[in-house]
């Protein structure tokens, strides 16, 4: 972060990068930290015993398989835009943002999975955090839906194409993001039962 | 909160001086100006260090003179008072609270990094505005609603929260344990959801203006210090503030939907609750994660702002530049992996203790560089006596009086007996309560001008420094006795238990310390707003300074720089450079024009200048 002074060029230009896409980035970190800091508690409760061991919802392997899908259609359209395929830019947008609605239904049938298996919201803590799990990550997943409406729509008055990418640009990396996010807590749920 | 960054408006490099007919609205209330919005924090921020003045007074009273009766104060106080004209105990407990989260977060968090990061950074790296003037004015209406919602729970009838500013449960958690862990608990948490979007929403603008908006020539290398701890404090917050999110979040879970994150095994009145399975344990290390670097938050851009002001006001180079950013840099790692030094006493395993010890006594390390540096920059320099400098080297006493106890409590086996005592009290008032406040107060007097486009009164500024510098150790330093003594924090009254009545008079003492200290600050206030409207109007560059805002014009408007943005060509510090008949030479002098203060390299840079203007000129 402190370049040699001698090296640098006097009154040259900055190394920077486009704001906007910095500022997701930026953003992405902070949710992060939410989650990190969420798990990380997980781990220190789980550690002092008094813990509910119970089977992971089923529904949560075919979850983890439509947001992976999505991410491939999201992708595609990203592809697609670059290469200005507009027609495949809106049919991918359109499918992705319903695989995402596809998700979250998914997430919520596996509510429906652990009630039945008679792990509650209130209860042990140990049932509690899948929920705020699960819970906190579609709430965020909502955020992304309304940011691939927002794409969809000006893919539909063909404002996405390959001179104006940083919309959809922005989009497929808050998009990737959370469907990383989920299968990492998938993950961590199955890695630490 | 999550759409947010949809909205980062582009930022118009080449968006000149074209007129703008900005309505009242657009102009003061919901400006996307980074120098009004700056004003916006400040303003807000007094305010809100008034009130929290104001608390600590009333419970300075209740300690000092605990037969005093208050009756005076039924006006305002009403139910909170006893019949016999005393404060109610849990209302005592509420007002500490209370005092602590305004005077954390809403004073030194907001007014001090909300004022001085909005309004420096784009003055100082040369750029128009903040990447998202957009995002840059919701962070500062949701701090104001968080404000509201913090205000509000000050006159509601069962109190505001009372558990202290951490708000431990199972006391906060429980509507059942006191009076304030009802609505008014509940008002605190909603308050502080929007206080942490405000600080995100803050911070990623900092960042990114920091890094994608410096003008050329800006490396950063050459970044004046004040930026570099304002960046450093961001990227802290960014990473801190959304775990204390989420440990709100699982409190309000367990205090409104019953689940068991934190609490386990409680009984109330001889009734068992439902909860189990929760620790309380669990809470605190959510919290420190976040409150310790909270306390770096709260400090380092006050650090800052001390860099710029003794290196200008001792006319000389800041010693040690890179030593400076790299002990900055330390500190914001070690910051992570201290937090569990508040939680010696929570029956943590000894052998981790002491791991924590030695983390934290780490952090003395960069600390004392930094401190150093200070005092090696103020020595045989031809100090000029600002009341902004007079602020800064008192920022400097009070981070060296007040961390040399930090190494005692960062010791576990010493922090045993000190912990929740009065010691930590007068520890973490002296280096970061009275050290941020210091820096904010350097920070205002030294900018003003440039705020404002007018002057302070000098002389008011002195006595304000003299009376509050003297204040402030006679208020704190005799608190380190009482702690040493045992006595608790957060204890309604001293006269309970014999042990403590012989400091009777040292409390008396210390109560009508902090009022004059108090009273002090009105001659602050006085000259601030008076100076705002009727000051002297200010010269172009009242202090000598080399950095980029005072090469703005008097009051600069939306844009900052009328014309192009100047290109910098040095770093921000040459004061008395050997060679140079000024004193200073501003960072938009090239080097081609002062061959005879250069130093080799740069003369080799210079001559590389002449060669691109030559280029610049055929093209
Ligand atoms: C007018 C000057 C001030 C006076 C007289 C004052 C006095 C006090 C006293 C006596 C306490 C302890 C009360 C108790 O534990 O029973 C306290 C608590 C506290 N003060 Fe101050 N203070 C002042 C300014 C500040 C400032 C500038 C800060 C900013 C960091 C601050 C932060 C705190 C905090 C965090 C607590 C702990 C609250 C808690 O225990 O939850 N104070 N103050
Ligand atoms: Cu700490």
């Amino acid at each position: 972060m402190t370049p040699d002074l001698s090296m640098q060029p006097n009154a040259s230009k900055v190394l920077s990068m486009h704001p906007k896409k910095f500022a997701v980035w930026l953003f992405i970190i902070s949710i992060t930290m939410i989650f990190a800091a969420m798990t990380s508690a997980y781990i220190v409760k789980q550690a002092e015993g008094n813990w509910l061991i119970f089977d992971m919802p089923t529904a949560f392997l075919y979850t983890s398989g439509v947001i992976i899908l999505s991410s491939v259609t999201m992708q595609w359209a990203y592809l697609a835009a670059s290469r200005d395929n507009l027609g495949q830019v809106k049919w991918m947008m359109l499918l992705t943002v319903v695989l995402s609605i596809v998700f979250l239904f998914g997430q919520y049938y596996s509510w429906i999975e652990l009630v039945d298996s008679d792990v509650f919201f209130v209860g042990n803590p140990a049932g509690s955090f899948v929920y705020v799990f699960t819970g906190l990550h579609a709430f965020h997943l909502v955020s992304g839906i309304v940011f691939l409406i927002i794409v969809l729509s000006s893919a539909m008055k063909y404002k996405v194409h390959s001179k104006s990418l940083v919309q959809i640009e922005m989009c497929a990396t808050y998009w990737h993001f959370l469907g990383g996010l989920w299968l990492y807590l998938y993950l961590f749920l199955i890695l630490n039962n | 909160m999550a759409v947010a960054e949809v909205q980062i408006e582009e930022h118009d490099v080449h968006h000149d001086d074209h007129e703008h007919h900005d309505s009242f609205i657009s102009k003061y209330i919901f400006s996307t100006d980074h120098k009004t919005i700056a004003k916006q924090f400040l303003i807000t921020g007094i305010f809100w260090a008034l009130i929290g003045g104001a608390l600590s007074l009333l419970f300075r009273l209740q300690l000092g003179f605990p037969d005093m009766d208050l009756g005076f104060l039924q006006p305002i106080l009403g139910g909170w008072l006893t019949d016999t004209g005393k404060l109610d105990t849990e209302f005592y407990l509420a007002l500490v609270t209370m005092h602590g989260t305004i005077m954390v977060f809403f004073v030194l968090t907001a007014g001090l990094s909300g004022t001085f990061s909005n309004y420096l950074i784009p003055l100082q790296i040369g750029a128009r505005d903040m990447a998202s003037g957009f995002m840059n004015m919701l962070s500062y209406w949701f701090f104001f609603l968080s404000s509201v919602i913090m205000f509000i729970s000050l006159f509601i009838e069962t109190g505001p929260a009372s558990g202290g500013w951490t708000v431990y449960p199972p006391l906060s958690a429980l509507p059942q344990a006191m009076s304030g862990s009802g609505l008014g608990m509940t008002l605190w948490l909603v308050s502080m959801v929007f206080f942490i979007a405000s600080t995100l929403l803050g911070g990623i603008n900092y960042i990114t203006t920091v890094i994608n908006l410096r003008t050329e020539g800006m490396t950063f290398s050459r970044l004046p210090l004040t930026i570099w701890a304002f960046f450093i404090t961001a990227v802290i917050g960014l990473l801190s503030f959304p775990v204390l999110f989420s440990a709100a979040l699982l409190l309000v879970f367990d205090r409104s939907f019953g689940t068991s994150f934190y609490l386990s095994d409680i009984y109330i009145g001889g009734e068992a609750l439902p909860n189990t399975g929760g620790s309380p344990i669990l809470y605190q290390h959510l919290f420190w994660f976040l409150g310790h670097p909270e306390v770096y938050i709260v400090l380092l851009p006050a650090l800052g702002i001390t860099s710029e002001v003794i290196s200008t006001n001792s006319r000389k180079p800041i010693f040690g530049y890179q030593a400076m950013i790299i002990s900055m840099l330390a500190i914001a790692v070690l910051s992570f992996i201290v937090w569990a030094h508040h939680m010696f006493v929570s029956g943590m395993n000894p052998f981790l203790g002491s791991i924590f010890t030695i983390l934290t006594l780490i952090i003395a390390v960069p600390s004392a560089v930094k401190a150093f540096n200070y005092i090696t920059t103020l020595w045989r320099g031809n100090i000029v006596f600002t009341p902004a400098m007079l602020f800064s080297i008192g920022l400097v006493s009070f981070f060296i009086s007040g961390g040399l106890t930090g190494l005692f409590l960062g010791n576990s086996a010493i922090d045993i007996n000190l912990h929740d005592t009065y010691f930590v009290v007068a520890h973490f008032h002296l280096v970061m309560g009275s050290a941020s406040f210091f820096g904010l107060m350097a920070g205002v007097y030294h900018w003003f001008p440039k705020m404002f486009g007018r002057m302070m009164d000098s002389t008011l500024g002195h006595i304000h420094f003299w009376m509050t510098f003297i204040g402030v150790y006679l208020v704190f330093f005799p608190l380190h006795y009482i702690g040493i003594a045992g006595f608790p924090r957060r204890y309604y009254s001293f006269t309970n238990f014999d042990a403590f009545s012989i400091f009777t008079d040292l409390n008396a003492f210390v109560s009508v310390a902090a009022i004059l200290t108090f009273a002090a600050q009105f001659i602050f206030l006085f000259n601030f707003f008076y100076n705002i409207f009727r000051g002297r109007k200010a010269p172009a560059n009242p202090w000598n300074s080399t950095t980029l805002e005072w090469t703005t014009p008097r009051v600069p408007g939306h844009g900052n720089w009328p014309g192009e943005i100047p290109k910098v060509y040095r770093w921000s510090y040459d004061y008395s450079k050997p060679g140079s008949d000024k004193d200073f030479i501003p960072q938009t002098v090239p080097l081609s024009e002062t061959p005879e203060s250069n130093l080799p390299h740069e003369n080799e840079m210079a001559s590389k200048e002449s060669v691109a203007k030559k280029d610049a000129a055929k093209a």
